[in-house]
């Protein structure tokens, strides 16, 4: 093997033997022994607590939620597309289903017509589940904070482990909020659930208020809503 | 020829306005449409003043855009009821739903008059005068219902309801379709749309003409289209302001411009793909891979892979970047590369018998159609119709420039594949005409930006309507200035929401499957269609 890169790959095209030995002679395949494995020498135990065992698997395998909102979506199909690969540092498995995945990248503007909808999709992840957030706008609505429609921050509706500033981050950036995650939770850290100022309920619960009176024709009463009060958001 | 109809005349900087009566509306709008020839409703303006409130129907021809004229309709301010447009143009139908959701014009006879962007619950019209953004709003979040049948079986039909979205892998973004369903096929379709509603109109009337609204565009059509939406907005507020444009630095945009448009086409095609292979692989990361590499020359160029914020009024921020040599040679190798790329696609994608049975003869939409939907773009250049703004309504340096508008006949989303490919070619026959004149340019002759005042003040009710060839389509802005340094007005016309307003006549009776694959030809761009 030269270190020169090559033109062409051309190899022999034989059949490979190099492993054949170890396949056939019935003992143990000696090719599972891993450098880790040597290390440990003789006894094939390790004793390590279950917790920090649990939490070093969950952070080495992260199904992030395939979810995109807006521009910073973009800049995340290039964070999992070639060059940038985040899955090299085991989270770039984007799943569809909220039930298959445990972190949720939330990329992008939240807006009051989409938030009961985030919040339905975030519900439905098992736990544990963890939230980064990508962007100005999931972190305070960015530049679209003065809108009348914007909600200010995806921490108005759920909790949120990790922040990436950046508009849009670049792809490297998300890399590194993932992977400061992915530390966070291998020493078991958690993030302090913030108080969440608009929750879904169900419209009979609301007080009734002149707005409820409103829409009290128009709103069947088990319907789930959010009130939002603008004048209290940040 | 309009006669009675009209009741006052107005001039907007780029048409004549006729100013007519409430009720004469669709009959003002047949005559021009059938004996004049305006048969583009290229956007419907609704706005309020302290007297009344006005819908402005912009109209152009096909043929010829140059040709505009505007249809101007005031009403009363205690009780604004207009007739509707829909009848005479489909487009009229979105337009107006939007038009009521944020301004509070009713239209009488319209279909439909719902909102479109707000939630259902949504108290009060955002963009009137009299709107309180503080006040508290509450927003539902029930079960959809099935609008032709029962969820059950009955002996009768057996139409199923399904909601595709709004999170969903195929929607490309936060759209929520309600599609009823007739075993496999698809009974109706109605995209409900407004998950991205970020207030960008009012955004950019909050924002000076100088600096404070050149950000915004960035964010409407987000597939790194941003320097194509950005020229939508200098275009008209040079316009506004009488501003020229120095030759260089008409070339430069030109250039990156160009270089924009291949990053949104190549995004189009990788999720193109993505919905009818739905692969995560080879395709996409293809595509990937050469959005890479212009988002790079880019970023060389602006100092940002997608927010560029790189024009300025009377043009652009910064010259090339030194040493010019590195940036051109950077450029060339990737034009040079472009035809051997294209060939891959073309080997994957286009020439693979499933692929093409896939789009063949799928999501159709003749040209008549379209034209009525106010479809256009790559989308309407797939059904045949020759219509690119590029040429037709010359800005920046495209006429000096020697290139073809692509049209194809077929009408499906194989077709519209096939213009975005093409397109590309195009762009890279642009680019590489550009990099000859920028190459040779004498270095005490490069002005960048033509000089403009600090402060920009256009004079008070100044009206202008202007569009430009964005990646998606025709890309328009309507300003009216109320004499102060910021907007008085500002109405984006985004080519997304109007082709999307015509899925469900492109995908009624067909698969589900290939509904997925028709959205995903359309292109839309959520952030451009919900602004």
């Amino acid at each position: 093997m030269s270190n020169e890169p090559r033109d062409t790959i051309r190899g022999s095209t034989d059949a490979q033997t190099k492993t054949r030995e170890a396949r056939m002679s019935g003992a143990v395949d000696n090719r599972f022994n891993s450098k880790l494995r040597e290390a440990f020498g003789s006894s094939p135990f390790i004793l390590t607590k279950f917790d920090k065992f649990m939490n070093w698997v969950r952070g080495s395998s992260m199904f992030m939620l395939q979810f995109g909102i807006a521009c910073c979506s973009i800049e995340m199909m290039h964070t999992y597309a070639v060059k940038h690969d985040l899955d090299r540092f085991g989270s770039g498995v984007p799943r569809a289903s909220p039930r298959q995945a445990d972190v949720m990248i939330v990329p992008g503007t939240i807006v009051s017509k989409f938030a009961p909808r985030m919040k339905r999709v975030y519900d439905q992840m098992p736990e544990p589940k963890f939230v980064v957030n990508m962007g100005s706008c999931s972190i305070s609505g960015g530049p679209f904070q003065e809108g009348y429609n914007v909600i200010k921050g995806a921490e108005e509706v759920i909790p949120v482990d990790i922040h990436v500033p950046g508009c849009p981050p670049r792809p490297e950036a998300l890399v590194y909020g993932v992977v400061k995650l992915q530390e966070r939770i291998a020493n078991g850290e958690s993030s302090p659930v913030t108080v969440k100022p608009y929750e879904m309920e169900q419209f009979s619960d609301l007080e009734r208020d002149e707005l409820v009176e409103k829409l009290a024709d128009d709103i069947d009463e088990e319907t789930l809503v959010m009130r939002y009060n603008w004048a209290d958001s940040p | 020829m309009l006669g009675d109809h009209v009741i006052g005349r107005e001039t907007h900087l780029n048409a004549e306005g006729f100013v007519v009566r409430p009720d004469e509306v669709a009959a003002t709008l047949e005559i021009l449409r059938d004996e004049a020839g305006f048969d583009h409703l290229s956007m419907v303006t609704a706005q309020d003043y302290e007297d009344r409130f006005e819908t402005i129907y912009h109209l152009k021809k096909f043929d010829d855009p140059t040709q505009e004229v505007s249809v101007v309709v005031p009403t009363d301010v205690e009780n604004p009821v207009s007739e509707t447009a829909s009848g005479v143009f489909k487009t009229a139908n979105w337009q107006e739903r939007e038009a009521y959701d944020l301004v509070g014009v009713n239209y009488d006879g319209h279909p439909d008059m719902r909102r479109i962007l707000l939630p259902e619950t949504w108290q009060g019209h955002p963009l009137s005068s009299d709107y309180d953004q503080d006040k508290p709003q509450i927003v539902s979040f029930d079960e959809h219902k099935n609008p032709l049948q029962e969820d059950h079986k009955d002996a009768e039909s057996d139409t199923m309801f399904l909601n595709i979205g709004p999170h969903h892998p195929a929607t490309h973004g936060v759209l929520h379709l309600k599609t009823v369903l007739d075993g496999e096929q698809v009974a109706d379709v109605e995209p409900d749309i407004g998950y991205l509603h970020r207030c960008e109109e009012q955004m950019a009337q909050n924002g000076t003409y100088r600096h404070q609204i050149m950000p915004y565009p960035d964010r409407w059509d987000y597939a790194s289209a941003g320097l194509l939406n950005e020229w939508a907005y200098a275009r008209v507020a040079e316009d506004l302001n009488d501003i020229e444009v120095p030759e260089y630095a008409q070339i430069i945009r030109t250039m990156s411009a160009e270089l924009c448009r291949i990053a949104a086409h190549m995004l189009a095609l990788g999720t193109f793909c993505l919905d009818i292979y739905g692969d995560f692989t080879a395709i996409f990361m293809y595509a990937m891979r050469d959005r890479e590499i212009v988002q790079n020359i880019l970023e060389d160029l602006t100092g940002q892979r997608m927010m560029f914020n790189y024009f300025r009024l009377g043009g652009v921020v910064w010259d090339l970047p030194e040493p010019r040599e590195e940036f051109f040679e950077k450029t060339r190798d990737f034009l040079d590369d472009l035809p051997e790329a294209l060939e891959e696609y073309h080997d994957l994608i286009t020439s693979n018998e499933i692929f093409q049975i896939r789009t063949i003869d799928t999501g159709t939409i003749d040209p008549e159609t379209a034209k009525q939907f106010g479809v256009t773009g790559p989308v309407l250049r797939g059904s045949g119709v020759d219509y690119d703004l590029r040429r037709d309504d010359p800005y920046g340096y495209y006429d000096e420039l020697d290139w073809d508008v692509v049209t194809e006949d077929g009408c499906d989303n194989y077709s519209r594949l096939l213009v975005r490919m093409r397109e590309v070619e195009e762009s890279a026959k642009i680019i590489s005409q550009c990099i000859d004149l920028l190459e040779d340019w004498p270095e005490d002759e490069r002005n960048i930006q033509a000089n403009v005042p600090r402060t920009l003040k256009p004079d008070p009710d100044t009206e202008v309507y202007r569009a430009v060839e964005g990646a998606k389509g025709e890309l328009g802005i309507y300003i009216r200035s109320d004499g102060t340094d910021k907007p008085g007005r500002f109405k984006i016309r985004s080519p997304c929401f109007c082709n999307l307003s015509a899925l469900n006549a492109m995908s009624k009776g067909e698969y589900v499957a290939d509904l997925v694959a028709t959205l995903g030809s359309l292109d839309v761009i959520l952030g451009e269609v919900d602004r």
